[in-house]
C-alpha cells in the first residue's frame, strides 16, 4: 500500500469515527450530517414571526412588471381573475384594515372569497410565492422579485401605497395592516394536540336513538333532472354485475331500466393512437395543459379550437409556440415558450392534423 | 366511456330545495306523525312518470327453452386453452370487464388537471383496502415519477445535528406496516349547502385506505437529536414544485403514529401518491400527508403555510375561520345501495358501507332505511383498526317502496356522527371542509337511487 493511499484510508477512518460519534448509537451507519449549503438550499420556509425571511426588498412598481410578465396570464392583471384559480384580490375595505376582520366574510350573499379576504399572515404570501410560483416554474423568482410581487399584491388591496417598497425591515408593520389578521380562531377540537389550547369537546353532540326518532325534516334537496347525467352516464361508472347496477342516465328515468343479465357488455377502452399519445405527453411535459385543454378552453384556447382555426399550418404554429403572442384568441398574452425545436414541431404537427386524442 | 364525452360545463349549484312549499309542509307534517308514507308522498314528484320497470321482474328466470344457454352451451374458456403466465409485461391488470371502475374527475370542479382531484369509486369497492390504482388523487401542482436513488430526506430546525438520508438508509431502519385511511379535508364539501353531485364516488370518494409501510418519524427525529420538549411543531415539506408544507403537532409524532412511508399495499407508493416517500399522519386530513417528502423541520411555533392560512381553513357563521382544523371526525357512508345505482328487484339486499374516525376505532354503526326514524345496528366486519376504514353490513329486504337509507357511526371516544341539521347549526354551510354529516340515499319505487338531503 502506498503511503498516499494510507493517508487517504486513515483520513476516511477518522471521518467515519467522527460521524459515528455524532449520531445515535442505535442505528450506526445511517444518515449523515447535512451541510450548511444543503440546509440553506432547502430550508426556505418563512414563519409568521418572519423567521426564515431572507433580507431584501422590492417595490410595487417592480412587482407590477414581474406580475404582468409572469403572473397575470393566470391571475388577471389585477389579481381578480377566477378563470383558472380563485381570485386573489378583492372584497376587502379600508375599514377591514382598521379592524383586522374582513366584514364580507360574515355575509352569506357575498360571492366568493379571495385570498386577501382570508389570509391573516403576510408571511404566508411571501412563503408561498417564493416556494411555488409561478405555477409552471416554481422557485425561479429572485428574492427581490418575491418582495416586489408581494408588495404589488398588497398595493392592489390598498394595504400598502403604490410607491411602497416592501422589505424585511418593514414587513412586520405591514402585518399590522392585513385586512383579516384577526380573522382566525383555534378554539375548536380538531387539532390533534394541546398546543393551541383549543376546545376539549367536539362541536356537535349527536346521540344514539334507535326507535321513533324524530327527524323533523324541514326541507329536502335532490339533484334537478337536468343534472342527472352531468357526471356522465352512471351506468358506465358501476360494475357490470353486482347487487345494484348503474342507472342509465343517458335515457329518461324510469322508461327502460335494463333487466338483469341484459346489461350491455363493457366496451373495451378506446385505443388512443400513438402519435396523439406522444403529443399529449409533450403537452404535459412542457406544462402546455396548464393553460390549454386538449378539448376545452382553459386560459388559452383548447387545442381542438386551434386545430380548427389553423388546420395544416404546422410551421405557423411552431412560430406561435416559440414566440408567444396575444390578440388572436383574446387579450390574455401567451408568453414565449422555451422547449426543444423537435418538441415544438411535434406538437405543432399534431395540432395541424386535428389535435385528436 | 371516454372522459372527454362528459359535459365539462360547471355543475349548476343546486337550489336550496326542490320541493315546493306545500311539499315541504307535507314532509314535515307526515314525518312528525310518523307515517311511513311520508317518503312516498314527498318524493312523488321526483318519481313522477316512473313506471315499474322490467328490472323488478324475477332476476334469474328459467328460459322457455328449458335451460340457460350460459349453462347449456359450453363457452370457449371451458373448451380451449387459456393464457400463459407473466403476461401484461409481468404486472397483472384488472379484468377487461372491470373497465367501468375508474377514479374520475368531477366535471367542472377544477379548470386544470394538475391542480385537481380524482375520486375513488367507493360504490364498487369491497372490504377496507383501496386498490392503489384507484386511490383518490389530489395534486396542487401536478404529479411526478421521481428517481428514488436521487431522492433525499432532510431533518433540520431544532435538532442537535441537521441530517440527510438516502432512500437506502431510510429503508434500512426498522419499519412498521399499518392500515390507515386518508381523507381529504374537503371530502363531501360540495354537499355542505345542498345536494350537488349524483354518486358516492363524487360525494365521498376523497377517502381511501391502504396498508402503509415506513419508519416512525420519531426514529428519524431522535437520530438527529431533536428537541422534543420545546420543539412543539414540525413542518413537513414536499420536494415537488408546490413544495407543500404543513404543520404537524409533535405530540402526535412522539406517540409513534406518524410515519415516513415508502410502502403502500405491499409495493412501493404509486407516483400519484407520493413515490418514493410520503408522510402518514393517521386521523388527520390528507393535505398533511405530504407527498414527495423531502424535509421536516422542528420548530417552536406553527407555520401558517398556504394550506393552513388560505386554504383548509373552515369559515364559521360569524365570519371567523377555524385554523389548524386537522382531525377527520367520525363519519360513515353506505356505498351500496348508493346514488346512481338501480336496485334490480324487490327482495334481499346486503346494505354495505364504510365508517372511519380520526380519533381511533369505530365502535358501532347503525343503519336506517326510513330516513332516520328507526335504526338497526349493523355488523362491523373485521379487521376493526384505529384510524382505518371499517366495513359494515346489514341485511335488508326491500319491499319495493321508497326508502331513505342512512348510516350513523360512533367511535371509541363516544362521539356520534352528526346530522346535517346539527352540523349546520354550529358551522353554517360555508365552511367547505370537514363535512362528516350523515348521508341520505333515496331509493325510489323504480329502483333508482338518488342523493338526497332531508334535514
Amino acid at each position: 500500500m502506498s503511503s498516499f493511499r494510507k493517508i487517504i484510508l486513515t483520513a476516511a477512518l477518522v471521518a467515519m469515527a467522527g460521524m459515528a460519534l455524532a449520531q445515535s448509537d442505535k442505528y450506526p451507519g445511517l444518515g449523515r450530517a447535512a451541510t450548511p449549503k444543503e440546509v440553506a438550499k432547502w430550508d426556505i420556509d418563512v414563519r409568521p414571526d418572519f423567521k426564515g425571511l431572507p433580507p431584501g426588498s422590492g417595490s410595487v412598481a417592480k412587482g407590477q412588471d414581474v406580475w404582468e410578465a409572469k403572473c397575470a396570464h393566470c391571475h388577471g392583471i389585477f389579481g381578480e381573475s377566477n378563470e383558472v384559480f380563485s381570485a386573489l384580490i378583492g372584497g376587502t375595505t379600508a375599514d377591514d384594515i382598521k379592524t383586522g376582520h374582513v366584514a364580507n366574510l360574515s355575509r352569506t350573499d357575498f360571492p366568493g372569497r379571495t385570498t386577501i379576504m382570508k389570509v391573516a399572515t403576510v408571511s404566508t404570501l411571501w412563503d408561498y410565492i417564493n416556494r411555488a410560483m409561478p405555477w409552471t416554474n416554481p422557485k425561479t423568482l429572485t428574492t427581490e422579485e418575491v418582495y416586489s410581487v408581494t408588495a404589488f399584491l398588497l398595493s392592489l388591496a390598498n394595504v400598502v401605497p403604490d410607491d411602497f417598497v416592501l422589505s424585511d425591515k418593514n414587513i412586520a408593520e405591514v402585518q399590522k395592516r392585513m385586512p383579516n389578521r384577526n380573522g382566525m380562531t383555534t378554539a375548536h377540537a380538531m387539532w390533534p394536540g394541546k398546543e393551541f389550547k383549543g376546545a376539549a369537546k367536539p362541536d356537535t353532540a349527536n346521540t344514539i336513538c334507535m326507535k321513533d326518532c324524530a327527524p323533523e325534516p324541514k326541507h329536502a334537496s335532490l339533484l334537478p333532472d337536468f343534472a342527472r347525467n352531468a357526471h356522465g352516464n352512471l351506468a358506465d361508472q358501476n360494475r357490470l354485475v353486482g347487487q345494484q347496477h348503474g342507472a342509465d342516465t343517458s335515457r329518461p328515468e324510469g322508461k327502460a331500466t335494463p333487466a338483469p343479465g341484459t346489461a350491455a357488455p363493457a366496451a373495451p377502452r378506446t385505443e388512443v393512437n400513438n402519435e396523439s399519445k406522444g403529443a399529449i405527453a409533450l403537452l404535459n411535459k412542457h406544462s402546455c395543459t396548464a393553460c390549454h385543454g386538449v378539448d376545452k378552453k382553459v386560459v388559452g384556447p383548447g387545442f381542438n379550437e386551434i386545430a380548427k382555426k389553423h388546420s395544416g399550418k404546422a410551421d405557423y404554429l411552431v412560430g406561435k409556440i416559440k414566440s408567444g403572442g396575444s390578440g388572436v384568441w383574446g387579450p390574455v398574452p401567451m408568453p414565449p415558450q422555451s422547449l426543444p425545436e423537435a418538441d415544438a414541431k411535434a406538437i405543432a404537427a399534431w395540432i395541424a392534423k386535428g389535435a385528436s386524442k | 366511456m371516454k372522459e372527454n364525452n362528459i359535459n365539462s360545463g360547471r355543475v349548476q349549484k343546486a337550489p336550496e330545495n326542490f320541493l315546493n312549499q306545500e311539499g315541504i309542509r307535507t314532509v314535515f307534517a307526515e314525518g312528525k306523525s310518523g307515517r311511513r308514507d311520508f317518503i312516498r308522498n314527498a318524493f312523488a314528484a321526483a318519481a313522477a312518470g316512473a313506471a315499474v320497470p322490467a328490472a323488478l321482474a324475477q332476476g334469474n328466470p328459467v328460459p322457455t327453452e328449458g335451460g340457460d344457454p350460459n349453462i347449456l352451451n359450453l363457452p370457449e374458456h371451458a373448451t380451449g386453452l387459456g393464457q400463459g403466465v407473466a403476461s401484461n409485461n409481468g404486472y397483472g391488470v384488472p379484468s377487461r370487464f372491470e373497465s367501468n371502475i375508474q377514479r374520475r374527475q368531477s366535471p367542472g370542479l377544477t379548470q386544470t388537471t394538475q391542480a385537481s382531484v380524482s375520486f375513488a369509486p367507493l360504490q364498487s369497492l369491497f372490504g377496507i383496502v383501496t386498490p392503489s390504482g384507484l386511490h383518490f388523487e389530489r395534486h396542487h401542482q401536478g404529479w411526478w415519477d421521481i428517481d428514488p436513488s436521487k431522492h433525499r430526506f432532510m431533518v433540520n430546525g431544532m435538532v442537535k445535528k441537521p441530517m440527510v438520508f438516502t432512500m437506502d438508509e431510510i429503508m434500512r431502519l426498522p419499519s412498521v406496516s399499518r392500515f390507515h385511511f386518508i381523507e381529504c379535508g374537503a371530502n363531501t364539501a360540495v354537499d355542505w349547502g345542498n345536494v350537488a353531485v349524483p354518486t358516492v364516488q363524487y360525494t365521498h370518494g376523497m377517502v381511501s385506505c391502504s396498508e402503509f409501510t415506513g419508519v416512525p418519524l420519531i426514529t428519524l427525529l431522535e437520530l438527529a437529536g431533536a428537541d422534543l420538549k420545546n420543539g412543539k411543531f414540525v413542518l413537513a415539506e414536499g420536494g415537488d414544485g408546490s413544495s407543500m408544507t404543513r404543520t404537524i403537532p409533535m405530540s402526535l409524532i412522539t406517540s409513534g403514529e406518524v410515519l415516513v412511508a415508502y410502502g403502500q399495499n405491499g409495493e412501493m407508493l404509486r407516483p400519484e401518491n407520493g413515490y418514493p416517500l410520503r408522510l402518514i399522519v393517521p386521523g388527520v386530513q390528507g393535505v398533511s400527508w405530504v407527498k414527495y417528502l423531502r424535509r421536516v423541520e422542528v420548530g417552536d411555533q406553527p407555520y401558517a403555510a398556504k394550506d393552513e392560512a388560505v386554504h383548509y381553513i373552515d369559515l364559521m357563521k360569524d365570519g371567523q375561520h377555524r385554523q389548524y382544523t386537522s382531525i377527520q371526525e367520525c363519519k360513515s357512508v353506505v356505498t351500496t345501495p348508493s346514488g346512481g345505482q338501480v336496485l334490480l328487484d324487490k327482495g334481499f339486499y346486503n346494505i354495505t358501507g364504510l365508517a372511519w374516525s380520526g380519533r381511533g376505532k369505530v365502535k358501532r354503526v347503525d343503519v336506517s332505511v326510513d330516513g332516520g326514524r328507526n335504526w338497526r345496528q349493523a355488523r362491523l366486519e373485521t379487521p376493526v383498526l384505529s384510524k382505518a376504514l371499517t366495513r359494515f353490513n346489514l341485511d335488508w329486504v326491500w319491499d319495493g317502496k321508497p326508502a331513505i337509507i342512512q348510516s350513523r357511526a360512533q367511535d371509541e371516544t363516544g362521539y356520534v356522527q352528526p346530522t346535517y341539521q346539527q352540523l349546520r347549526a354550529v358551522r353554517g354551510t360555508r365552511s367547505i371542509y370537514h363535512n362528516n354529516a350523515i348521508q341520505s340515499w333515496l331509493v325510489q319505487e323504480n329502483g333508482e337511487v338518488k342523493n338526497v338531503q332531508l334535514s
